[in-house]
């Protein structure tokens, strides 16, 4: 399978799984939004040592991945994409920092082990949060709830239409890859001497699809910058009581993860 | 060059965002002034267009690895600065709300690293420069690979120096420069080559749509040389200096909402229930024999907290199941 095909059908999956009826997909977007924000603020603010305040922090995912039934397989491959400058920075803290913080019975762990781990688990954690975000809000909703926040409408609109264009391109680009490779057998990529033309060409035919849209819409009324999120489908709907309950009770569970070490607590009753 | 939440301090990132709203809040207003309502349709479908070549490998020769576009320095060429810096952070938002490709958190880091020096610095200092007097094929080749190699070489740099502001790597600032920065003027002029076979193509096919290349459009970009080189200068100074200490010697939000309400920084624990808990602790502990170099450091209290979250996951776990299986007994009734 392609890059361009796995992006795409990855593409299709998280909106198809954004569309679920689900109780936590109903939840407003813009308090789905600012929870997971809390959460990444919070896990990266923990210092480079505190692996066991860090660790408590997983409660919130594991809570929203099992009760609602969100697939943690599919999310497990996003990692991969993190994975190697994650490696690359901490990788070498082991070497430089290798001071012993930790000791059980013979075995000693430097701080920089430690803090290699605090990253590695940071960087998961904070994947996990996107994704909870994007598998139970569509990236329309969360542009409603960018909005919301005041964010400039012209951004929000340039995001939503790049959103929707991208399959269209991306399908137009597998497209021009496939019938390049079936005229170029056991040949890797794009070779030089195409580079300009097939990419240029593509170039073209969207700049050719941009006008197109354009005369679309301006057929539809629209006029510039007040009302691009409504040729996007841009609604939030409104923010009720449930969404203050899910903003209050996740808020503050994420702070008291942050605030008390819970796990440390409870391995102070099973351990000296 | 994407940077993960887990690479960036609160502070770094939240100064980072600063910048970038910044040049995005100048942009908006630039591309508002043009007062063209087909830019932002023009944009959006620009946007998604390089998201898709970037997913085209172009083989290079005589390696065997593959290359990819420069997507600022691609945008800018056709869009302007301006609004190619806008569409630009439209990538970067798809890229890592939908693909986990850079942090949440991070992003303001990645729009400064990626699209502010690939639009600005590529476009208003390098490609209008070089265009003035004239488009040629060769002003084409070489700003396309000058601007790649000089804005790759500061995005990486601004990695570097955001990871060690950050304080999450033990590496050695020469040292992580030394590993960052060769391989990103490899890689810059690779994607310099590929974007301007590409621009080369456009110009070959329809020249009027490459930016800087009418007098008119070189009057509009009012920021000249110096005047873009003092801004560089203040945001870097900004960024990598004034702020980021400031930001450092300040408790951070928490300790600081903690600290009014406490007066201090961390909070103390009352009487009662910590009482009762370290008394039935004494009693109940079951690994007696292992031991901290430092009791009160973070990493003393790590080892516990592997042991109890165990505890704390089984329980946590356990209550979810529960909660799903009474939900779906009462679905059923």
């Amino acid at each position: 399978m392609s890059k361009m095909d796995t992006a795409l059908r990855e593409f299709l999956l998280l909106e198809e799984q954004a569309e679920e009826e689900k109780f936590i997909n109903r939840v407003h977007p813009l308090s789905k939004l600012l929870v997971t924000v809390l959460y990444i603020l919070l896990v990266v603010s923990f210092d480079k040592y505190d692996l066991a305040g860090l660790l408590g922090m997983v409660l919130y995912p594991l809570v929203l991945f099992i009760v609602f039934d969100i697939s943690f397989v599919k999310c497990v491959r996003r990692t991969a994409v993190i994975l190697p400058l994650l490696l690359f920075v901490g990788i070498w803290n082991p070497f430089f920092d290798r001071t012993p913080l930790l000791l059980w019975g013979t075995i000693s762990i430097s701080g920089g082990t430690l803090s290699f781990l605090t990253l590695l688990i940071k960087g998961i954690f904070t994947i996990l949060a996107g994704y909870l975000l994007i598998a139970t809000a569509s990236i329309g909703k969360i542009c409603a709830a960018l909005r919301m926040l005041h964010v400039p409408q012209v951004m929000v609109t340039t995001v939503l239409f790049i959103y929707r264009y991208i399959a269209v391109l991306l399908r137009e680009a597998d497209c021009m890859t496939k019938a390049y490779a079936l005229r170029a057998p056991k040949q890797k990529g794009v070779h030089c001497k195409v580079w300009g033309s097939l990419a240029g060409r593509l170039l073209l035919r969207s700049m050719d699809r941009a006008g197109e849209v354009y005369e679309s819409m301006c057929l539809r009324g629209f006029d510039g910058s007040r009302r691009g999120a409504c040729f996007a489908g841009v609604n939030a709907g409104k923010f009720a009581g449930r969404d203050f309950l899910w903003l209050f009770f996740f808020g503050s569970g994420i702070a008291l993860l942050r605030i008390y070490p819970i796990f440390e607590m409870a391995g102070r009753f099973v351990i000296k | 060059m994407h940077m993960a939440d887990a690479l960036v301090a609160p502070a770094v990132a939240g100064t980072m965002y600063l910048c970038s709203a910044a040049a995005a809040g100048y942009s908006i207003k630039k591309v508002k002034l043009e007062n063209d309502s087909k830019k932002i349709p023009v944009m959006g479908v620009m946007g998604a267009f390089v998201f898709a070549a970037q997913m085209i490998n172009f083989t290079i020769p005589g390696t065997g690895s593959s290359g990819h576009l420069c997507g600022g320095m691609l945008l800018s060429a056709i869009l302007g600065p301006f609004a190619g810096f806008l569409a630009m952070i439209g990538v970067l938002v798809i890229q890592c709300l939908l693909f986990a490709d850079g942090g949440i958190l991070a992003l303001g880091c990645n729009i400064w690293n990626m699209a502010f020096y690939g639009c600005f610095v590529g476009a208003l200092l390098i490609w209008k420069n070089m265009m003035k007097g004239g488009i040629s094929r060769k002003k084409i080749w070489a700003a396309s690979v000058l601007g790649c190699v000089v804005t790759l070489q500061m995005g990486a740099f601004s990695v570097t120096f955001e990871t060690l502001l950050s304080g999450v790597t033990q590496l050695p600032f020469g040292a992580f420069l030394s590993f960052m920065q060769p391989i990103h003027l490899a890689i810059g002029l690779v994607e310099g080559l590929i974007t301007a076979a590409v621009l080369l193509f456009v110009y070959e096919a329809r020249p009027e749509l490459l930016w800087g290349t009418k007098e008119e459009e070189q009057k509009k970009a009012r920021l000249s040389f110096g005047k873009t080189l003092a801004a560089l200068v203040v945001a870097t100074v900004l960024t990598g200096g004034a702020l980021s200490l400031a930001a450092s010697s300040f408790p951070d939000g928490l300790e600081w909402s903690v600290e009014k309400l406490t007066g201090s920084t961390e909070p103390e624990a009352a009487d009662g229930i910590f009482d009762t808990a370290a008394s039935i602790q004494e009693h109940t502990a079951l690994l007696p024999d292992y031991g901290f170099k430092n009791e009160d450091s973070p990493a003393g209290t790590s080892f516990s907290g592997i042991v109890g979250g165990l505890a704390v996951v089984a329980l946590c776990v356990g209550c979810c199941y529960l909660f799903k299986f009474f939900r779906r007994k009462v679905i059923h009734e």
